[in-house]
């Protein structure tokens, strides 16, 4: 794709028209401007697909085997551990990742920081697939995935935690729809649609604010049902909800750098010049707003150890594993962070984001699987799992491209806005 | 005179009227509050000094709930030797009860523990379950829907003695899978459960639980040197209806004693106390912080507007 963007005027599509004047068809627009044969050759010289390929090959028919002959044959089906790979990874891991969408609307629309607009849209799209792709791990995890609408209007238990859970992250995936349609409308060039969505901005984003602090600590909070499950050190029954709202919060940012720096590397062509030329000093920015939410976690992480007078417990062998975990995931990229933001090294700042990021999933594993029956025994999840996980991240991550390549996230519409 | 009269008459009705919502509203908070439980709520007291582990109870159980034959039968006694990382057998998709041996060294015979659902007070299955599929019945079983389950397995997650299973091995029917007190067959009915009935040893005495607790005591009482003074159940968990009765420290016979001697629903008060003011407080808090941060930028507005009106 990009030698084709480098030898043609045309591509990237940016436009309604062609140079000549005529309109692009929709069906051309999704082919990036290519005839079918082109695109064939750029989808077999990238290497990356191939890669995909083999994963896919494998991984979807292991996803129909469990959906025709049920989840056993995917999982070990533990009755001491419920939650696998799916929940661990797609659910705990997915969410706090998907803050991005969230946070940057209120940064650009409550905060009024138009100089972050560059990379709102990013953002809005990385929560909304993150938070697509949770539900999609948990379809694949539920026993009964046919029955997902039935806490909404079949049955009801509102007192349940994840009642809360259920309803915010459906109600914020509408939110979060709303919120990056006007992208679509542009490139389909029904501009009606935008400027009634841009009308109800300044709701849907508080109303993203408030779902996304009930959620992200809600997901936490399913955690207090299990007092004597989760090893203490990750359990602070009083203040798990606001480690995982706090963690959250630069989890979502580090995972928009990391993003982004993909996109500037790997996918340039796609990018234009206001999203290139403001990259490094917003990159820059998110960092400093990381490094003051990470700080605070790493407050409020030692403030639920002496709460609770856990401090014993850091000198045991779950303790070392726990003061790994906040060194490595938490500390080491303060650091970087501060580092970067105070010497002005996006570069930096972009390693500490994906120091920050591995450090979030880190903490949610060790949250649902590892530190979870610390007392009985360690679960390690079968191949066939592991397999299906990664698989289901992989069609996360061709939705997430394909998205990118079309719709002007990276850039701007360059038609009627 | 006659307004007067009315505001006066009007005045007396609304404060009567609040005062009785006030009084209303607060006795039925309290009652929340200080729930303890069913009081015909039925339970079973387990004597593990009487049971030898003759497995009767797991057969009973089995053909009452018409359960899947088991791989090695009733009277095979090679199952206690098992062992699955580490742990004894557990309940699963094909059994709601076990019995377990524990070789305990200050005793010359070994000691047997049968473990079920102890059908608690409050819940933990019931109180995480976001489609309401458990239900705690006055006679005190904790029995479960599988026509609204949608197997998301918090409650197996929330069970602090790890007893509902899941049917794994079913694709298009699976469910929880867990003792439900052997309620419509037979509690219903003022019966006690098949495995009580079962039980040659009158290890498993079932009535109120009141009335258990109250037995439980005086065997302590009465017997002091054969059993540890604690009633595995009165309060664990917030209480149980299903209870223990040892010889040794329950910790020995595998019991869970870190388990909180309060309902696990306290545990998540702190978080479900902090949705209703996020609800309302949020709202107005960004919208004010909106307001003044975009404030500047309406006063420019407005100069240029008026700058360019002047020109």
């Amino acid at each position: 794709m990009k030698k084709m963007a480098q030898t043609s005027q045309e591509i990237p599509i940016v436009d309604h028209n062609r140079n000549d004047g005529t309109l692009w068809l929709i069906k051309e627009k999704i082919l990036l401007g290519l005839s079918p044969e082109e695109y064939k050759t750029m989808l077999k010289r990238n290497p990356v697909n191939w890669f995909l390929f083999v994963l896919l090959g494998v991984g979807i028919p292991l996803i129909i085997i469990r959906y025709l002959f049920g989840l056993d044959t995917v999982t070990h089906s533990s009755n001491d551990y419920p939650w696998g790979l799916f929940l661990g990874f797609g659910l705990f891991g997915m969410v706090p990742l998907s803050a991005s969408g969230f946070l940057l609307g209120t940064t650009v629309e409550i905060f009024g920081r138009k100089d972050f607009v560059p990379i709102e849209r990013l953002a809005l799209l990385n929560g909304l697939l993150g938070y697509f792709f949770a539900v999609v791990y948990l379809e694949v995890d539920l026993g009964m995935p046919w029955r997902l609408p039935y806490p909404m209007f079949v049955s009801l238990g509102p007192a349940a935690v994840l009642f809360l859970v259920a309803w915010h992250v459906a109600t914020y995936l509408s939110v979060q729809i709303a919120e990056i349609l006007p992208a679509y409308f542009e490139w389909i060039g029904w501009l009606k649609g935008k400027r009634f969505i841009k009308s109800i901005t300044i709701g849907l984003t508080i109303a993203g604010i408030i779902l996304s602090t009930l959620h992200q600590g809600a997901l936490g909070a399913l955690f207090t049902y299990a007092p004597t499950k989760v090893h203490p050190l990750w359990l602070s029954t009083n203040f798990i909800w606001i480690h995982f709202f706090c963690s959250a919060i630069f989890a979502g940012l580090s995972m928009v750098i990391v993003v982004s720096t993909l996109c500037k590397r790997f996918m340039t062509w796609r990018c234009d010049e206001r999203f290139l030329n403001n990259i490094d000093d917003l990159t820059v920015k998110l960092g400093k707003g990381c490094s003051y939410a990470i700080i605070t976690y790493l407050v409020i992480k030692v403030v639920g150890i002496a709460h609770d007078n856990e401090w014993a417990y850091l000198l045991t062998g779950w303790g070392n594993y726990f003061m790994l975990e906040i060194a490595v995931g938490v500390i080491l990229p303060f650091f970087l962070f501060t580092i970067g933001v105070k010497n002005y090294l996006p570069n930096l700042v972009r390693l500490a984001a994906f120091i920050s990021v591995l450090g979030i999933i880190w903490n949610r594993l060790n949250t649902a699987l590892i530190g979870f029956n610390w007392q009985l025994y360690q679960e390690v999840p079968r191949w066939q799992e592991v397999w299906v996980t990664c698989t289901i991240f992989a069609i996360y991550f061709m939705v997430y491209r394909f998205i990118l390549y079309r719709l002007p996230i990276l850039y701007e519409w360059k038609g009627d806005k | 005179m006659k307004k007067l009269l009315n505001r006066r008459t009007f005045l007396k009705g609304s404060l009567a009227g609040s005062a009785a919502a006030v009084s209303v509203g607060r006795s039925q908070k309290a009652m929340a509050k200080d729930f303890e439980g069913y009081p015909e709520s039925m339970g079973v007291l387990v004597d593990l000094s009487r049971c030898v582990g003759c497995r009767s109870c797991e057969a009973a159980c089995n053909e009452e709930q018409n359960l899947p034959a088991p791989e090695k039968p009733f009277n095979d006694f090679s199952v206690f030797d098992e062992m699955h990382h580490g742990q004894k057998r557990r309940t699963d998709e094909t059994r709601y009860t076990v019995v377990n041996r524990y070789d305990v060294p200050e005793i010359d015979h070994p000691l047997f523990r049968k473990i079920q659902c102890n059908h608690c007070q409050e819940p933990a299955c019931l109180t995480s379950c976001f489609v309401n599929a458990y239900t705690k019945t006055p006679e005190g079983a904790v029995i479960y829907d599988a026509s609204v389950c949608v197997g998301c397995r918090t409650c197996m997650v929330a069970c602090p003695f790890y007893i509902p299973a899941f049917r794994y091995s079913s694709a298009f029917n699976p469910r929880i899978m867990k003792c439900i007190f052997c309620y419509d067959t037979r509690l219903k009915n003022g019966q006690p459960p098949a495995c009580v009935e079962a039980c040659p040893q009158e290890a498993l005495t079932f009535g109120h639980r009141k009335e258990l607790i109250r037995i439980g005591h005086q065997r302590i009482r009465e017997n002091k040197d054969q059993y540890v003074d604690h009633i595995y159940g009165e309060h664990e968990a917030g209480g149980t209806a299903w209870m223990y009765l040892s010889p040794v420290d329950f910790e020995k016979v595998g019991f869970d004693t870190s388990v909180p001697k309060e309902p696990i629903l306290n545990f998540v008060k702190d978080f479900l106390a902090i949705v209703p003011m996020v609800l309302t407080i949020w709202p107005a808090l960004f919208a004010g912080i909106h307001l003044l941060a975009t404030r500047k930028d309406g006063i420019k507005k407005q100069q240029q507007t008026e700058g360019e009106t002047e020109k």
